[in-house]
């Protein structure tokens, strides 16, 4: 009972030692505040990563492809069918995309994927990241009448308005045949050669890719046919501008070409092709890295035009199956049995995880390191604790003689000194706790302040492509934090406690 | 105070009645922790038969300054008796104090013995030496050592709070205040209670240590000067104190004084000359 009171009063007198405490307190927070807003990016990524690749990805070395989706997905089906909940082909292939901005002509690298609509949606979050509410419902290569998101359905009140998105649709497409058709009558009254435009079919290569009636591209109306949809990053047809307000280069209802390799090259001399899309819709998972670089066709017009379907037995080529797997299955041993079902050199299988490795190590790496300095720094108060409390134990000499003479042992004097550095450790850490929760509650609004002040945004929407610095507080992480500082401020308490208990009562009475 | 020595101590409670009921009496206490010594090999170097209650044989004991050994006690021979008030004289520097704290087994001799109700004392283990010194001797020191963070009340219950579990001491801790607070004011220090010791004068601390001294019902007082820090008046009262303790309540009581004014009222005077014992 005395060791409790002695603890109290000497929290309450002794301020000097609070001192060192505030350096663990300071520690504390920050090490809650980093490790929210970590866990919070990594969770963020990995969900927009998961978002757009499905638990497995089977991937094809060979650009060409590999022949029989079917058969391949039946031999996966075989090996871990009880695993899986579904599978789509896709074919995945670079591509060149290039459309026309006023009088610019803008081109762009991309990833084109060619994607079936329906079970794609299945296997992956792909629809969730999509501009209209029908597509995301239900998602379609066709053009739709309007009604896209002017407001980021992703985004918190807090996102700019995209008023552009008003625009866009099959209103788009009759407005701008009108325009190119008065300027086509403005041009020949002038007597000029129209410019080769978005209008102009004879671009399009002699092997038309749309499925159904070729005759009906020879004669192709913009005001009312569209060509095959494709579905954008929304890096590709946007510019960010620092405010956070989104500039549109195409919307939907606007005409792009893309080039892409053909199969069947000879040696290493590619066949490239050219082809007309239509906008459809953007895809936005706010990973920049995705948004800036992926475009979505049906699959099916893809191999078309790559020429990737047998014209004698109709087995078309893929790239990719991306397999989903029920919940609770163990993603790496599948990968395991299905990498054992096919050669190593010809096919690759790997998690989502595997192929976002190096990102997802890298955040970690980042957050481990940020941690061990961050607990240097308590562990450097931990000596402030040590020499405050040797200090203390020195000043406490001759109270320490007299707690022995009245019959307290070595032990309970040490308790005394022990628990002191237990209850400044809870104390220090409990304050850190608060501040560090406070923190990270209010990121946002610190983030905003510290922009006003030194007027550079800390936060930049056009960097990361979150409007929000996403923050997760994990509970077991809080804890671990709280339990190593109160430790260190124990471990620091030891030595002095020890040379308390150690004093000899006559000399510790003497002293003056 | 002086005017009226009795009267205070008659109302308040005898050391023997603080033992009240949630703590053990001191005699059962005693019993049980003896028992568990009479088996010892020591006991033969015990002298029951010599009536004494504290007995010290041949103690020895000299400080070390570097290399140089300078004996303080050389061979010092001395009983008390139950109920006695003996002072120990001496010059400054002639051990008395030295000898107090090897009474106390606060400190260990080089050589000799003490026995305490014939039990050997001296070389107990720190595991028994502590609740001894809990238990049964109460120690006033000259410079009343107080504790500068506790009030008076806490500070005379830290005797309590140390012989204590901290459950049992916080169910029973009503009863161990009022205790407290009826020595408080047997010493008169009863408008003190939530006082720290340094807004109390000498003589009330000097009070406040006697009371806390008492709090565990001890059979031995051990006083080292304590009224070496006081001027006459203020040292005459906590003498009152003291003499009415041992008169009135049979405490036995071993006090060390320089000064032979004082000591002239002790039941027996043993005077410390060079490290020896000299009775007058």
């Amino acid at each position: 009972m005395y060791k409790l009171l002695l603890c109290l009063r000497y929290l309450k007198t002794r301020y000097i030692a609070l001192v060192p405490i505030i350096s663990v307190m300071l520690g504390v927070a920050t090490m809650i505040a980093v490790n929210g807003v970590m866990a919070g990016f990594t969770r963020e990524m990995q969900d927009r990563i998961h978002g757009i690749l499905s638990d497995i990805v089977l991937e094809v070395r060979n650009l060409e492809g590999a022949p029989d989706a079917e058969g391949h997905m039946q031999r996966i089906h075989k090996v871990a069918g009880d695993a899986i909940a579904c599978m789509t082909p896709t074919v995945v292939v670079p591509a060149m995309l290039t459309f026309r901005y006023g009088e610019n002509t803008i081109t762009r690298q991309v990833e084109l994927i060619g994607i079936d609509e329906v079970s794609q949606s299945r296997v992956s979050d792909y629809c969730r990241f999509l501009q209209h509410p029908e597509n995301r419902r239900q998602m379609s290569f066709d053009l739709r009448d309007g009604g896209y998101d002017v407001r980021d359905h992703q985004a918190g009140p807090e996102a700019r308005d995209r008023p552009q998105m008003k625009a866009a649709g099959w209103q788009r497409r009759h407005n701008a045949a009108k325009a190119r058709s008065f300027k086509d009558s403005w041009d020949r009254s002038l007597g000029e050669r129209p410019p080769a435009g978005a209008s102009e079919p004879g671009d399009v290569p002699e092997d038309p890719f749309l499925i159904g009636n070729p005759a009906e591209t020879a004669r192709f109306d913009p005001a009312t046919q569209q060509w095959t949809g494709l579905v954008m990053g929304i890096v590709l047809g946007s510019i960010r501008t620092p405010s956070g307000e989104d500039r549109f280069l195409v919307l939907p209802g606007d005409d792009v070409q893309l080039t892409f390799p053909t199969i069947g090259m000879r040696g290493l001399d590619v066949a490239i092709t050219r082809d007309w899309f239509t906008v459809v819709d953007f895809y936005e998972c706010k990973m920049s890295e995705y948004d800036a670089r992926f475009v979505f066709v049906p699959i099916r017009a893809l191999q078309q035009a790559r020429g990737m379907i047998d014209p004698q037995s109709g087995v078309a080529n893929f790239n990719a199956i991306q397999i989903k797997l029920k919940p609770g299955a163990n993603a790496e041993e599948i990968r395991d049995k299905l990498q054992g079902q096919f050669d190593a050199y010809d096919i690759v299988v790997q998690t989502w995880r595997d192929k976002q490795g190096p990102l997802l190590a890298a955040v970690q790496m980042e957050t481990a390191i940020l941690n061990v300095l961050l607990f240097l720094i308590i562990a450097v108060s931990g000596f402030g604790i040590l020499a405050i409390f040797f200090m203390i134990v020195v000043e406490k000499t001759r109270d320490i003689g007299i707690l022995k003479s009245l019959g307290a042992s070595g032990a309970g004097v040490m308790g005394i000194f022990l628990g002191y550095g237990l209850s400044l450790g809870l104390v220090g850490s409990g304050v850190g706790l608060v501040l560090g929760l406070l923190f990270v509650r209010n990121i946002n609004g610190i983030a905003a302040v510290l922009g006003k002040l030194t007027g550079r945004p800390v936060f930049d929407p056009a960097i990361y492509y979150f409007y929000k610095i996403p923050t997760l507080v994990d509970p077991w992480t809080v804890t671990s934090i709280m339990l190593g500082a109160v430790s260190i401020a124990v471990l620091a308490s030891v030595l002095p406690a020890v040379r308390a208990a150690l004093l000899h009562p006559v000399e510790a009475l003497r002293y003056e | 105070m002086s005017d009226h020595p009795k009267q205070p101590i008659r109302r308040a409670p005898s050391p023997q009645r603080v033992e009240a009921p949630p703590m053990t009496s001191p005699r059962e206490a005693r019993a049980g922790s003896v028992a568990g010594h009479d088996a010892g090999p020591h006991l033969d170097f015990a002298s029951p038969a010599s009536g004494y209650q504290l007995e010290a044989i041949g103690l020895k004991k000299s400080f070390h300054k570097g290399a140089v050994e300078i004996p303080v006690l050389k061979g010092v021979d001395l009983g008390v008796r139950r109920g006695e008030l003996l002072a120990v004289v001496g010059q400054s520097g002639s051990g008395k104090s030295t000898l107090l704290h090897l009474l106390a087994t606060l400190d260990a001799p080089d050589d000799g013995e003490i026995h305490y109700d014939g039990r050997r004392i001296d070389r107990l283990p720190s595991s028994q030496r502590d609740p001894l010194r809990n238990r049964h001797l109460g120690m006033v020191f000259q410079f009343y050592h107080l504790l500068p963070e506790l009030t008076t009340l806490e500070n005379v219950l830290v005797p309590v709070m140390i012989g204590r579990s901290t459950w049992k001491f916080f169910r029973h801790r009503r009863a161990y205040r009022q205790i407290a607070t009826d020595l408080l004011a047997m010493v008169g220090l009863s408008h003190r209670l939530k006082h720290k010791p340094r807004e109390l004068s000498g003589g009330e601390m000097q009070r406040a240590a006697i009371a806390r001294a008492l709090i565990p019902g001890p059979e031995l007082l051990l006083a080292d000067e304590p009224t070496g820090n006081l001027d006459q008046t203020t040292g005459r009262e906590i003498l009152e104190i003291l003499y009415s303790l041992n008169r009135q309540h049979h405490l036995t009581i071993v006090m060390v004084t320089h000064d032979p004014e004082i000591a002239r009222r002790a039941d027996r005077i043993v005077r410390l000359v060079d490290g020896r014992v000299e009775t007058v």
